[in-house]
């Protein structure tokens, strides 16, 4: 079984599903347990000011996403930051820190901008031992009213700003929470990266209304009658998230800056993916909430037996390796040609990548007598549409057409070498190939 | 131990009334909301989907399963209803794995069809247990159609005809609506009064009138009814047995299924009904299937199916012989009935062995005795009681598009009508059908 201790920032941990800040990491009770079920480290969920704490709504806080036979897709929440005291929480973070010293602690935080509560605050947590800190500049709801969490996240020069009094007041490592309720997470990325951080970790969730009670007309979750909009995460965010790290791992401004992996972490496969897009570890809520702490189990089993099919021995073995192929539309190989192939043993007849391609796309499927369905190469742009549509795992392909070849959709030989937009004849600001 | 189970001869109460009880409940219970949803969800939506191609009243399928799986399980029942007013029954006594399950694309793939007919039973058991009735008459034409028997193809033609704004009257000889619904299939396939509940259900659409204990033939002719009315569907199914051709046919004992069957079905205690210690049904069709499973379910020990071809030339599905075995109805093939043992009453039957030459089955003059003090004739039905002017085809009732008989102005569906296979589904698409080619007859 390969070994899945993971070092981010210098703070190791036996392996690199952390359980990111959220209700499952509120209360020491949580956290023991989620150590003991296997989690590799925890972020605290975020911890504000001292004084009167923060307080919820006494309706529901969750909404969801199903998909088949109510399997939970998507969730949202409009849970605010810790609602217990300031000083319970620290005693807590300090007690289990101490009795795991093997796992990372992080503690979330979310004061208001003044340089003055997070001098305040800082020390404090420095005092329990925890291994780190993680900024929450993130969530979407509730407290970016009050000029925190997404609000400042949304504006690079405040994140910046309390990044630097962090680093300058606090000498463990930074991490940056960023909201991906914005443009191009480049720009957050690039101001905490500016601010000293010492990684940043996305994606916070997304603003959302998973839906409307038909009868009376409100968003869900409904609380009496009404609904705001509430943080989005679950499997149905791993696209965005997945492509939001890609994009700091690949901009040369923040190439090689610690990238901690959240959105949708639901499997072992699902952190491969993040952490081969360059996050050094991932963290999950989510998953934990569907399924409760023991889903780590099959996280970690899984990567590691398949770290074992690929030789790897470390997770630094595979961290970032998809990052060289995460490129810009323009710079695709237009020179590749490929074809749709319908596996004729394996195809059930079901005719929905006909429907798919006659209705919606390139008529490049034919259906012929007896239900069977093949592909018109002259047609066929190789969109993928069908594979996608297609019930039947690898039934339909897309098949490379090898240099030399004649596409009957263009007439064009299938050239061997690469040839991208930029030089594209029909693009005005191509450049003359050398 | 019940008290009659060994009892030989015809006996009742071979099992307690609970164990009866048990045994007659529902084959496919209904599913709850959940577990529709669930079966909802494998449906592909099938572009041109085979299961609707199957579907002999071409039940919109792929439809009906995607509006339970949006939360309507009224606007699937109108889907289903739309095509099949009698998509009640169906759902419950279609044999769907010879139909729409056989050709659905997850039968290819996994050899687990989406549950069809108990999703379309789900659909329609909400409309119909609400109560609702989701069609109205068209204006009054002033037409009026008799219907001559009410078994599904006569209320399925009616049904039309009426929503269509024509009056229609059903002749029908038994004392109650509802034909092979009513009086001939299992009982553990339309558990709950379901046929009857059926009926009521179909007549909310008004314009309909059933004249019970009305056969044709004696004062009710042809000719009279053509008098009477503006056109005349004839759905009167099949009323005679096929006979066994072997001696002392008509001993003690010796009974036709279909009549064994409607007893059961009109029976108000099931506990009180006889039957043998030793059963033996001679056929191979559904109505040899049910008369022996429940058979079995009434608490005969030993219950034989003897059917004189090879297994896969049974006309009843490999589902229907593999329901019966799990029964305990032993099946034997290649056998055909050659002598009846009894004095008073049946004690045995000998079966002589069979292959088939040239397509002929024939005796091999070896043969087996079966210990026997009930069996059941269920070796097809035939056409009875047709009016004679009508020119036949094999036996039944010739139609051509549309189910126009020889005679003008006479229409025929259903069982007693050439062609189609004799099934609910079928003299439902029939008895549609005709409707709407006698509505464009009647009103161009």
């Amino acid at each position: 079984m390969a070994d899945l201790t993971t070092d981010f920032l210098g703070i190791s941990s036996p392996n690199p599903f952390w359980l990111a800040s959220a209700p499952p990491t509120d209360k020491e009770y949580n956290v023991r347990r989620a150590f003991e079920a296997g989690w590799g480290g925890v972020v605290w969920k975020t911890l504000g000011a001292e004084g009167p704490p923060v307080v919820n709504v006494n309706g529901p806080r969750y909404g969801a996403l199903y998909g088949a036979d109510r399997r939970l897709l998507g969730l949202n929440n409009i849970e605010l930051i810790t609602d217990r005291p300031l000083e319970v929480n620290l005693e807590e973070i300090a007690r289990v820190k101490s009795d795991y010293p093997d796992r990372a602690v992080i503690v979330s935080l979310m004061v208001p901008c003044e340089e003055a509560e997070w001098k305040a605050i800082l020390p404090r947590v420095a005092e329990t031992g925890a291994d780190g800190i993680e900024l929450n500049f993130g969530c979407p709801h509730g407290m970016s009213e009050r000029g925190m969490g997404a609000a400042v996240g949304q504006v690079p020069e405040y994140i910046e700003m309390v990044t630097r009094w962090c680093k300058e007041n606090y000498d463990r490592p930074v991490i940056v929470k960023l909201t991906p309720n914005i443009t191009d997470i480049r720009y957050p990325a690039r101001a905490a990266h500016n601010g000293g951080a010492d990684a940043v970790s996305l994606i916070n969730t997304i603003s959302s209304i998973t839906s409307v009670n038909l009868d009376n007309f409100s968003p869900e979750p409904s609380i009496d009658g009404k609904g705001s909009h509430g943080g989005y995460c679950g499997p149905a965010v791993k696209p965005i998230a997945m492509n939001m790290v890609a994009e700091i791992a690949r901009d040369p401004e923040t190439r090689g800056l610690p990238i901690s992996g959240i959105g949708g972490v639901t499997t072992w496969r699902d952190a491969a993916e993040f952490m081969s897009l360059g996050a050094g570890n991932v963290q999950v809520c989510t998953a934990a909430m569907t399924y409760g702490f023991r889903i780590v189990q099959e996280m970690t089993a899984g990567l590691s037996q398949w770290m074992d099919e690929k030789g790897y021995t470390s997770v630094q073995d595979f961290v970032g390796r998809a990052v060289p192929n995460v490129t810009d539309w323009q710079y695709l190989n237009l020179n590749y040609v490929a074809k749709a192939k319908i596996d004729q043993e394996q195809c059930i007849k079901c005719g929905r990548c006909y429907a798919a391609c006659e209705d919606t796309s390139h008529q490049a499927i034919w259906m012929k007598e007896g239900r069977v369905f093949e592909v018109n190469d002259a047609e066929c742009v190789a969109c993928n549409l069908c594979v996608d549509v297609c019930p039947v795992e690898n039934c339909i392909s897309m098949v490379e057409m090898a240099p030399g070849t004649v596409d009957p959709r263009t007439g064009r030989t299938v050239q061997d070498s690469y040839a991208n937009w930029t030089t594209h004849p029909n693009n005005p600001g191509a450049q003359a190939a050398e | 131990m019940a008290p009659g189970q060994m009892a030989s001869g015809l006996a009742a109460g071979r099992l307690t009334a609970a164990e009866i009880d048990a045994n007659f409940d529902d084959l496919h219970p209904a599913y709850a909301p959940h577990e529709a949803a669930v079966a909802a969800d494998r449906c592909y939506f099938c572009y041109d989907a085979p299961c609707t191609t199957a579907c002999p009243t071409d039940i919109d399928i792929p439809l009906f399963i995607r509006q339970i799986q949006t939360g309507q399980p009224e606007a699937a029942a109108r889907t289903i209803f739309d095509q099949n007013i009698l998509g009640g029954i169906c759902a419950r006594v279609c044999p769907t794995e010879t139909l729409c399950e056989e050709a659905c694309v997850r039968e290819t793939a996994e050899g687990k069809p989406v549950e069809i007919g108990r999703l379309q039973r789900y659909a329609t058991d909400t409309v119909m247990s609400a109560g609702v009735h989701p069609y109205s008459r068209a204006p009054e034409t002033g037409k009026s159609v008799a219907v001559v028997g009410a078994g599904p193809a006569g209320l399925a033609c009616a049904h039309r005809l009426a929503m269509l704004g024509h009056e229609v009257v059903i002749y029908e000889s038994r004392p109650k609506a509802g034909g092979l619904n009513e009086f001939g299939i299992a009982a553990y396939k339309a558990t709950g009064g379901f046929a009857q509940s059926e009926v009521d259900w179909l007549l909310q659409i008004g314009g309909i009138t059933i004249e019970t204990g009305r056969a044709l033939g004696g004062e009710l002719t042809l000719d009279g009814l053509k008098a009477d009315h503006d056109a005349v569907f004839l759905s009167i199914g099949l009323g005679g047995v096929n006979a066994l051709r072997v001696p002392d046919e008509n001993m003690p004992g010796v009974r036709n299924a279909v009549d064994f069957i409607a007893e059961l079905r009109q029976a108000e205690n099931l506990s009180a009904l006889a039957v043998g210690r030793n059963v033996v049904v001679i056929g191979g069709g559904m109505t040899a299937v049910d008369a022996a499973v429940q058979s079995k379910l009434l608490g005969a020990e030993n219950v034989t199916i003897a059917y004189r071809r090879g297994r896969d030339a049974m006309p009843a599905s490999r589902y229907e012989q593999d329901l019966a075995a799990s029964k305990g109805v032993r099946l034997m093939f290649n056998v055909m009935p050659v002598g009846l043992t009894g004095t008073e009453a049946l004690t045995a039957v000998d079966l002589e062995y069979t292959q088939v030459v040239d397509g002929r089955v024939t005796g091999t003059g070896e043969t087996v005795t079966l210990p026997a003090d009930q069996l059941f004739k269920a070796i097809g039905q035939t056409l009875d009681g047709a009016p004679g002017a009508l020119a036949l085809e094999g036996g039944k009732i010739a139609v051509s598009d549309g189910g126009r008989t020889s005679i003008d102005g006479v229409w025929a569906g259903g069982d007693c009508a050439a062609g189609g296979d004799d099934l609910t589904v079928t003299a439902v698409a029939e008895g549609r059908d005709a409707a709407m080619d006698i509505h464009k007859a009647l009103v161009g």
